[in-house]
């Protein structure tokens, strides 16, 4: 089976047309995080209280929000999260109200609200710890047990709590639903202490002002080095051009990237940033292939015009390129699909940057390659397309320069 | 080239077998589930899948530094009078922001070299400068500020493990966070409501005990207000009292007591706090026993001040006044504040573990439940088998016979890196799981590109064999240069990223790695091995 047969596709006599899509990508990103969206930063980075909670029947927004404000929650923002048979929401207090001094008093306030009908004096068993339960059962001790009571009663509180868990998927809706995972004289005593709401909170995370400020730093420290790691590797491997010209490809890359997030309005977490890592490695890849290739043809074809050479180094890899790219993209788009609600951010930005990567070495990386040597031929100077080779030792080679005019 | 082959071969199946040991151990049976539990034992999985409870915590090391400070300051006031050196105050300009700095001043101008040669004797840590006006100024040296402040992250770790032991988390991970930040980061697997760790982890656990100079007022003010001249007396401070016998809920009580403690928070006794009751309420109440140089300071104190109140002081709030009837030696006492039997047993855990050298202030919280933790294994090992039967059934279909070659060089891959997390101990999270996925996709390129290479060559005519040689030796520099760059990328998220995000880097990078043994000498080998078997000019599957 083969998809490509030898294409002859003039790759470089399509660059403004390339130009202009790239170009509406970029600005469109740029503008939206300039006057849209902004640049959405996720808790990792702005700080603040984030509670997912799943609720045991649709949550009704308007009464969570009721009970919120209710509890002085008033700048809380109530999101619904994944797919809505859940019945998921994601509570997010900004970093104001997250003061430095009590951490995760959100937290508790969010709890606190939501707890609209709790008995007087039972604990709700949907936001319990098997530590509580087992400390109850103990208090109890309904199965009369002797020496190894601590033992079994922790079994039991474990019990329950992966029925819970793993079972019921975090909510129970009745305390009779456990007869079936824990000893029934252990069931029958739980009412007397613990009654179930009609909620679990699955998650929270609470980042501080301080700490959001150090992530920022330290992403965008990341992402400029492996910028100029690039750079470098590049520049050592090939000649320092093809190391800015592939830069700038993966720069592009990125910009369309975070553009696409802010155009969505989706949030980067530090998982996200992550992802735009892996992808400046990643979109880099496509790139080497080709500029390897040129470097073996130039090689070869010292007669023809760079131009040519470059089309056809691209269309001699446009195969490998493609496939490659496509077999990625496939297994990105599993996780896209199945990977689960935490992932989402991670696998979009994968989605997207294979898809801009693999157009942009293309693209964007070689014509930069032709551009900079028909600027430099313009100036009346040799064009420097010297084969650097992988090997230092090599002497450099002055006939492929002089042929190439 | 059979020969070759035979030990090439054996290569791989001892690299098998020593990684699917790292996946499975030595396995308990061959079932189903079996293997999942030998593979559960010997793969860590990370907070975000199993469920618990990450903290970042903020060691304020000024405290620290604030602490030796002050007695460096008790030293000196007892030296110089000692040496019979006149001043007029000695103070700490400003604690919050130069916790290392004292201010020494109106020592007359003839006793300054006795001065200095205290201060090299006695507080060797100390830089001392002159200032105007007979001032001097007294600066910690920094080589000691910063041993000092290294020393109490160390002790806040020692100490926080020390209680989160007691607790009995299995598991847990508590290091120093970040580069120089002072920070601490706390892993409680299996923790889903960190309220009360926290509370414990958080407790300075500073027992001292104070001379009562006045009180109680109903008000910070008020005390003040009291006070002749509306000043404090020196060396006196206002404390504020959480414990039982307040008139009512509502209101506050304020005692003034002296700066100085009689007894400091390391004359307490290892293990001497326990658990008691009230002999009057039979409300819990917690006891504890001095060390033998703690006690007799405690005997000196408390004979010179019979009749004189004193305050019991836990994390800067009074915990208990008596009066002093005659000489206690080593016992003491706390109750009040609510105790009640859960309370006053973790007071005693973090009394014999020991107190912190300085407050701590939580940066960071995150808590996963485990039903969210089982969750995302589902979502991410469905999405894992879900690309990699995509991506093995398109190699074969696309490829053929070569096909077959690229499936088992990736499934051997995914086996080397499985082997590698139970070996290193590395833990699994869901980003890593997202990585093993990554692995797959990126690493099947490098078979794309040696078979479009060896496609290549045989349409340029050449024989299979030399279409073989050729396209491992073209693609071969590629490779190295398409993984050099993603692990460059990744090995930077390594050294910036937190948790789960380093499990990615960690199977991304392995994952790669892997791939160069797979998909170029397996790859090769298993070329080899076909291209043996067949007669001259017989085609090859590709």
């Amino acid at each position: 089976m083969e998809f490509f047969h030898e294409p002859k596709i003039d790759f470089l006599g399509k660059k403004w047309y390339f130009l202009a899509f790239s170009l509406v990508f970029s600005v469109a990103g740029v503008l939206s995080m300039l006057f849209w969206h902004g640049i959405p930063l996720g808790v990792d980075f702005r700080g603040g209280t984030l509670v997912y909670v799943k609720f045991s029947h649709a949550p009704d927004d308007n009464s969570i929000r009721a009970s919120l404000q209710k509890a002085n929650l008033q700048r809380a923002r109530i999101q619904r999260y994944g797919p809505p048979a859940n019945n998921e929401v994601l509570i997010d207090l900004d970093v104001r109200e997250t003061s430095e001094k009590a951490l995760d008093q959100g937290k508790v306030q969010i709890i606190n609200a939501l707890e609209t009908n709790a008995p007087a004096g039972k604990q709700d068993l949907n936001n319990s710890s098997s530590l509580t339960i087992a400390n109850y059962l103990l208090e109890k001790d309904p199965l009369r047990a002797g020496t190894d009571a601590n033992q079994r009663y922790s079994a039991q509180a474990q019990a329950i709590v992966n029925y819970r868990d793993k079972v019921k998927g975090g909510v129970l809706s009745s305390i009779d639903e456990l007869k079936s995972a824990a000893d029934p004289a252990v069931v029958s005593v739980l009412p007397d202490g613990f009654y179930v709401s009609d909620f679990a909170v699955r998650n929270v995370e609470i980042v501080g002002p301080q700490v959001g400020s150090q992530l920022r730093k330290q992403a965008l420290l990341a992402t400029v080095y492996s910028l100029a790691g690039m750079l470098v590797y590049l520049g050592f491997r090939f000649e320092w051009i093809y190391g800015v010209a592939a830069v700038v490809t993966v720069f592009h890359d990125t910009l369309i990237t975070v553009g696409a997030f802010s155009l969505t309005n989706k949030e980067i977490s530090l998982t996200v940033i992550a992802a735009i890592l892996t992808l400046i490695g990643y979109s880099n890849n496509d790139t080497i292939v080709i500029f390897d290739r040129i470097r073996e043809n130039l090689k070869l074809m010292r007669r023809e015009k760079l131009s040519d050479i470059v089309n056809r180094s691209i269309n001699q890899t446009l195969s490998r390129t493609i496939l490659t790219a496509g077999l990625t993209f496939l297994t990105v788009l599993a996780l896209y699909l199945f990977g689960g609600e935490v992932l989402h951010g991670f696998s979009f930005a994968l989605v997207i940057g294979i898809l801009i990567g693999t157009y942009s070495s293309i693209a964007i990386a070689a014509p930069i390659l032709v551009a900079y040597q028909d600027w430099r031929s313009t100036r009346g100077r040799q064009p420097v397309m010297v084969a650097a080779g992988g090997a230092k030792a090599k002497p450099p080679q002055p006939k492929s320069v002089a042929s190439n005019r | 080239m059979n020969k070759n082959l035979g030990w090439k071969l054996g290569l791989v199946f001892a690299t098998l077998l020593f990684f699917l040991f790292g996946i499975f151990g030595i396995p308990k049976g061959f079932s189903g589930r079996s293997l999942l539990a030998s593979l559960q034992d010997r793969i860590h999985l990370g907070l975000d899948l199993k469920g618990g409870t990450h903290l970042i915590l903020q060691v304020q090391v000024n405290d620290a530094v604030n602490g030796d400070s002050d007695r460096a300051v008790d030293r000196l006031k007892e030296d110089l009078r000692t040496h019979k050196i006149n001043y007029t105050e000695i103070t700490k300009p400003d604690p919050a922001n130069t916790p290392d700095q004292i201010v020494l001043k109106g020592v007359p101008p003839e006793s300054s070299s006795d001065l200095r040669n205290i201060v090299s004797d006695r507080l060797p840590e100390y830089d001392l400068r002159s200032g105007a006006e007979n001032t001097w100024i007294f600066s910690m040296k920094p080589q000691y500020m910063a041993d000092l402040k290294n020393r109490a992250v160390t002790q806040a770790i020692e100490t926080i493990r020390n209680r989160i032991d007691q607790l009995g988390v299995s598991e847990p991970i508590i290091q120093e966070h970040g580069l120089g930040q002072y920070q601490i980061l706390v892993q409680l697997p299996g923790v889903d409501d960190p309220a009360r760790v926290k509370e414990i982890m958080q407790s300075t656990a500073m027992l001292e005990i104070k001379q009562v100079l006045g009180g109680p007022y109903t008000s910070e003010q008020e005390a003040i207000t009291q006070q002749p001249n509306g000043i404090l007396p020196p060396d006196s401070m206002l404390l504020k009292f959480n414990g039982i016998g307040r008139t009512s809920e509502n209101s506050e009580e304020w005692y003034l007591v002296t700066r100085s403690s009689a007894v400091a928070g390391g004359d307490l006794r290892a293990g001497g706090a326990s658990v008691g009751r009230d002999t009057n309420t039979n409300a819990p109440d917690v006891n504890f026993t001095l060390t033998n140089e703690g006690g007799r300071k405690f005997a000196a104190f408390t004979g010179a001040h019979v009749n004189d109140r004193l305050a019991v002081v836990l994390d800067n709030k009074v915990r208990e006044v008596a009066t002093i009837n005659e000489q206690i030696h080593d016992q003491g006492r706390i109750s009040g504040g609510g105790m009640t039997e859960q309370t006053a047993k973790d007071l005693a855990l973090v009394l014999n573990s020991g107190a912190l050298p300085a407050s701590i202030k939580y940066l960071e919280e995150r808590t996963v439940g485990p039903s969210l933790g089982s969750d995302s294994i589902r979502a991410g090992v469905q999405a894992a088998i879900i690309g990699m039967l995509a991506v093995l059934v398109f190699m074969l279909v696309y490829y053929r016979g070569a096909g077959i070659n690229a499936d088992v060089a990736l499934i051997l891959n995914l086996i080397i890196l499985l082997g590698f997390l139970g070996y290193s101990g590395a833990t699994l999270t869901l980003p890593g799981i997202a990585g093993v996925i990554l692995t797959v996709g990126m690493g099947v390129d490098s078979n794309v590109l040696i078979f479009e290479r060896i496609r290549e060559e045989l349409r340029n005519g050449k024989t299979p064999p030399s279409a073989v040689e050729q396209g491992f030796s073209h693609a071969w520099i590629t490779i190295v240069d398409t993984h050099v760059t993603t692990i460059v990328s990744a090995a930077i998220l390594f050294l910036f990223g937190t948790g789960p995000v380093k499990g990615f880097a960690v199977t991304l990078t392995f994952g790669l790695l892997a791939n160069l043994f797979t998909a170029v000498f397996v790859s090769r080998m298993i070329f080899d091995w076909i291209l043996s078997r067949k007669q001259r000019g017989e085609a090859l599957s590709i």
